[in-house]
């Protein structure tokens, strides 16, 4: 027989609705206030959760590895553009980076690249509607803007630091 | 044509690997928020701007997970009385302080650029979540 694998997320999924079970048993009318508020959530965010898909499916089909590596080649200041551009787009889980960072890093991209790169991986323009919809637009331009000045600064700092000898 | 396909099934994938996440996290939000008063946040969070960052940055740091999670889960938190220094702190931590992950960068990265990373990013959370909001606060 076949056996099912259960991710770590769909375990916490089981975990939380067996906390629900307990509840609808024990204390009804608790159980039904956090299903009605689950309820709003969820329909708030269905919407967005559509575009977000069709977002991510954009950036999946432009933005591959290979153009990131393609733009790291570029001149000084062009590079630094390059690097928090290709954060900003990049996709995937972080650990999916790593390997071609280090490979990267071998081939002379500088530690503060590295990590400018890494920093501008929080900014996620897919989700960009989902945290309009929470904090407004204003919130998502001045923290984008904030972020991508202090992804540069923390680059510039993680050079000075990579420098000094062991 | 191939290549639209093979983006539509890795987003579909990635949102398969993350709904079951997404839906116990709202689930446990709705029955905390339910269940805890506001009171008991606001005596956590308040609303002191180092301390809020601090305790923020602090959660944020050891969250682990998508960051939708974290703008659902911040955005229901502010909703509840929590500052949005807290918040913001709480979310750009999450996405830039790794310290689940940080064995697997110190390994492929190297140990001095994966602490100093994570401490230069934890920091920096404070720091952008404070100049987030004042100017939010002049604009």
């Amino acid at each position: 027989m076949k056996k099912i694998k259960l991710s770590a997320s769909g375990f916490f999924l089981i975990i939380v609705l067996l906390i629900y079970f307990i509840l609808f048993i024990t204390d009804k009318a608790l159980f039904y206030s956090s299903m009605s508020f689950f309820g709003s959530i969820l329909m708030r965010i269905i919407p967005i959760f559509l575009i977000v898909f069709v977002l991510m499916v954009l950036v999946n089909y432009f933005i591959t590895p290979e153009f990131i590596i393609k733009h790291t080649r570029e001149k000084k200041v062009k590079k630094w553009f390059f690097i928090i551009i290709g954060g900003i787009l990049s996709s995937g889980p972080i650990y999916m980076w790593y390997p071609l960072l280090a490979d990267l890093r071998q081939k002379g991209l500088s530690y503060g690249l590295i990590a400018c790169f890494l920093y501008n991986r929080a900014i996620k323009l897919p989700m960009i509607p989902l945290i309009i919809l929470y904090f407004g637009w204003k919130y998502v331009v001045v923290l984008t803007l904030i972020m991508i000045f202090v992804s540069v600064i923390q680059g510039i700092l993680i050079d000075k630091i990579m420098e000094v000898k062991k | 044509m191939n290549k639209l396909y093979e983006s539509i099934l890795k987003a579909g994938r990635m949102f398969a690997r993350v709904l079951p996440l997404i839906f116990g996290t709202i689930l446990l939000v709705s029955l905390i928020v339910t269940l805890i008063p506001k009171s008991f946040y606001l005596r956590i969070f308040q609303n002191n701007v180092f301390l809020d960052s601090i305790i923020g940055s602090a959660i944020g740091s050891v969250s682990a997970g998508n960051p939708l999670v974290s703008y659902i889960l911040g955005g229901e938190l502010l909703k509840q009385g929590i500052s949005l220094i807290a918040v913001t702190a709480f979310i750009v931590a999450w996405v830039t302080v790794g310290v689940v992950q940080l064995p697997a960068e110190s390994i492929i990265l190297g140990k001095k650029f994966a602490f100093a990373r994570n401490i230069l990013s934890f920091v920096s959370s404070i720091i952008v979540a404070i100049t987030t909001v004042f100017i939010l606060g002049v604009i």
